[in-house]
């Protein structure tokens, strides 16, 4: 059995989903981050899957792909010091307590 | 002939005094600088001498107008043009004459009067300039439109003069109420005005006859126009049931009253019906409103004059029933005419037509004629009574005669006129209007006749007060010595000495019905000779019986009064509930006060808009808000502030809008 576009693209779902499960229900900030972080690696996998074989010859999914990993990076740099930001205020990064925004 | 500039100039010279004086003079003089009497004077004396001339110029000339070009005033846009013109036929003529004549003699003799008023001098001069203008306005102007313009003019002047001396609060109720009651007349006068725009599309008054005459305007249209327009005569002229206000407009000064609520405005209403008098004659049933309100205003005023004793107030509720007689003398010619037209007994052409129509006012109009002048007269006189005495009520007055001869002498030569005694000029004219009261109107002729009577009697009743019996003192509550009475100075005598004589002659015009012919109406059984007229009603039986009547009137007084044989107390105890009707002037002013404006107005229809407003107005902006706070507050339980919820539902939002562009796209 070969392995085509398809297994590439199941792959990347069944990633996006737990990342989304896990950024959706987890109680601690830290693993929500990771968890968005497993979402964008999935998108990352189909970007460069759809590159390799619909367009071999160029390399557009995987600058793309480069690019994305760039923003995790940075967003991750930003969304820790965050989490330390409200450390500090709270004690806390429970997820469900930090409900500044509420009505 | 008189040159047209003329006639605009009888209007516009007092025009010009209210300028001077309001505004020029009184940055250089004083506000007591004699100055402004002498403008208003001279301004006003000119007016009189050009309307003199053009009645000269009418009674000698051929033609029964004199032509003045109309000056386009506004065009607005449909093609709809506004005119101000000037309409100088008999009738306007022979109102400004009286306009101008009795002005003049009034404003002399506020030289006087006026004398002791340091700082209203000046604004009384410039308002009573103001006022001789817009009447004239009034009578010369020849569309509706300006005539209105022209009439709340003269109710301003009324307002202000009335509430001359603001300073005292029954001064300044008065002013207010003789402004709000004639508003209710003119609210008429204006619908009336705008019934006629609307169906005929003119404001002009001679087209609007020829339209009544030609039978384009008629039926309902023209009834409904001719009781609104008679609606502004009724608030105008005091008439029964707005009548409530001349008797407190005798809080102005004497000369006001004299001029403003006896001459000249109040019989704006008689003019007024007189004017449009070719409309009224095609409505029967407008026509008859006329006769039966003037008729019933007259008997009903006399007899609140009876019991009243300010002698001013016994000339306001004589004024008021005079001028229901005038209503009535219109009235009744006016009935005979249209029932012989609705009848169709009158066949004649359209200009024939206009003449008889317009000739139907004579008789109305020679009385308002004659009564203006011995009125003011009367109403000087007791200004002089009052200069002297320091007050108005009767009751303290008496044995006048021997100190005020003067006074006494044209007061009495104003009472036999009113009274209607001959050969004076009252006489001729109440003799028109009685005739054709019974002519037309046998029942109103009756109250005609009764009201001779109370006239002459409350007439003698003021004169046995005021001038004979025992001098009572005069007022006691001013700080001023009134022990010593003294005749009135010259200037204040003069004009009334005029007056007087005016109104012993000028009924005379009419002897061998010259004015009558000059008004257009034709007289069937005129004299022919000067001596003929003047003997004339003795052969006639309505004459001598009226003046028996009057004669009765003034024996009768002379016994209660001057020689007691009958007291007015047991008069009074006599009739008892009656005397305390009449004394109380029919409850009108309570029943207008507490009936309409404290329980109808305010209690009901007040009250009725304040919760209209509150609950209402108010009530759909605060239900507005309150819903919008509502849904706020049940739409904001959505915002938990828990960002994993909000995750949630965006991805369910994309799973929906995924499934829909999957199963619909």
């Amino acid at each position: 059995m070969s392995v085509g576009l398809e297994h590439y693209l199941v792959l990347s779902a069944v990633l996006f989903c737990i990342g989304l499960y896990g950024a959706l229900t987890k109680r601690n900030a830290v693993i929500v981050l990771m968890c968005i972080e497993l979402m964008l690696n999935a998108v990352n996998i189909s970007l460069i899957a759809f590159s390799s074989y619909i367009v071999p010859t160029l390399l557009t999914g995987q600058v793309f792909a480069i690019f994305v990993m760039v923003v995790a990076a940075a967003e991750v740099a930003i969304g820790l010091a965050i989490i330390l930001a409200i450390y500090r205020g709270l004690t806390d990064i429970d997820i469900n307590n930090i409900n500044l925004m509420k009505w | 002939m008189i040159p047209y500039q003329y006639i605009w100039l009888i209007m516009l010279m007092p025009a010009f005094s209210f300028i001077i004086n309001g505004i020029i003079l009184r940055i250089f003089f004083k506000p007591k600088a004699k100055i402004y009497g002498y403008v208003t004077i001279t301004a006003i004396g000119l007016s009189a001498i050009f309307s003199v001339w053009a009645l000269i110029s009418l009674l000698t000339g051929d033609s029964h107008e004199i032509a003045v070009p109309d000056i386009t005033w506004a065009v607005i846009e449909n093609g709809v043009t506004i005119h101000i013109g000037l309409i100088a036929d008999q009738l306007s003529i022979v109102m400004a004459i009286v306009v101008s004549v009795v002005s003049l003699m009034v404003q002399i003799y506020s030289l006087g009067y006026m004398h002791d008023d340091d700082a209203g001098y000046y604004r009384y001069y410039t308002f009573m300039s103001l006022f001789t203008f817009s009447m004239l306005g009034l009578v010369l102007s020849n569309n509706l439109l300006f005539t209105f313009v022209f009439w709340e003019m003269v109710g301003l002047c009324s307002y202000l003069l009335i509430g001359f001396w603001f300073h005292r609060k029954s001064a300044a109720d008065a002013a207010k109420k003789a402004f709000i009651v004639t508003r209710i007349g003119d609210f008429g006068f204006l619908a009336g005005i705008l019934i006629l725009y609307l169906n005929t599309g003119t404001f002009d008054i001679a087209e609007l006859h020829h339209l009544a005459v030609t039978g384009v305007l008629g039926g309902m249209v023209l009834t409904w126009a001719a009781i609104g327009l008679f609606a502004g005569a009724i608030g105008k002229s005091a008439q029964f049931p707005l009548h409530v206000w001349l008797p407190d407009a005798m809080e102005g000064p004497t000369p006001v009253s004299a001029l403003i609520h006896s001459a000249t405005m109040v019989c704006a209403g008689v003019f007024l019906v007189a004017r449009t008098m070719p409309m009224f004659i095609y409505s029967v049933d407008a026509i008859t409103v006329v006769a039966v309100i003037g008729g019933f205003t007259a008997i009903f005023a006399a007899t609140m004059g009876l019991a009243a004793n300010d002698i001013k107030r016994v000339l306001a509720y004589s004024t008021i029933s005079q001028i229901g007689y005038m209503m009535l003398g219109l009235g009744a010619v006016g009935m005979g005419l249209a029932h012989e037209i609705a009848d169709g007994h009158l066949h004649v052409g359209t200009e024939e037509m206009l003449v008889i129509a317009k000739g139907a006012v004579a008789v109305g109009m020679f009385h308002l004629f004659t009564h203006a002048f011995f009125k003011s007269l009367l109403f000087m006189a007791s200004g002089n009574v009052s200069h002297s005495t320091g007050t108005f009520d009767m009751r303290l007055m008496g044995g006048l005669k021997k100190t005020m001869p003067w006074t006494y002498a044209v007061f009495l030569i104003g009472s036999l006129s009113l009274a209607g005694i001959w050969p004076l000029s009252g006489f001729w004219s109440k003799d028109e209007i009685l005739v054709s009261a019974l002519d037309n109107q046998p029942v109103l002729f009756a109250l005609a006749l009764i009201t001779v009577f109370l006239t002459a009697f409350y007439m003698f009743r003021a004169i046995y007060m005021t001038f004979h019996g025992e001098y009572k003192g005069g007022a006691t509550d001013d700080g001023v010595d009134h022990s010593h009475t003294h005749e009135a100075p010259k200037v204040m005598v003069y004009p009334l000495v005029f007056l007087a004589l005016l109104a012993i002659f000028i009924g005379w015009w009419n002897l061998t019905g010259g004015f009558a012919d000059f008004m257009g109406h034709h007289v069937e059984h005129a004299a022919h000779s000067f001596f003929g007229g003047l003997f004339n009603p003795f052969t006639h039986a309505l004459p001598v019986i009226a003046l028996l009547v009057g004669l009765f009137g003034i024996f009768s007084a002379y016994a209660v009064y001057n020689k007691k044989w009958i007291t007015a107390e047991s008069i009074g105890k006599f009739f008892g509930p009656l005397y305390t009707l009449v004394f109380r002037k029919y409850f009108f002013d309570e029943l207008y006060e507490n009936i309409i404006v404290k329980l109808a107005l305010v209690k009901g229809l007040f009250t009725g808009f304040s919760l209209f407003d509150s609950k209402g107005v108010d009530g759909t902006v605060n239900g507005v808000s309150s819903v919008v706070i509502s849904g706020g507050r049940a739409v904001r339980q959505a915002q938990t502030g828990q960002l994993q919820l909000y995750g949630f539902f965006i991805v369910l939002g994309l799973v929906i809008i995924g499934l829909c562009v999957y199963f619909f796209g």
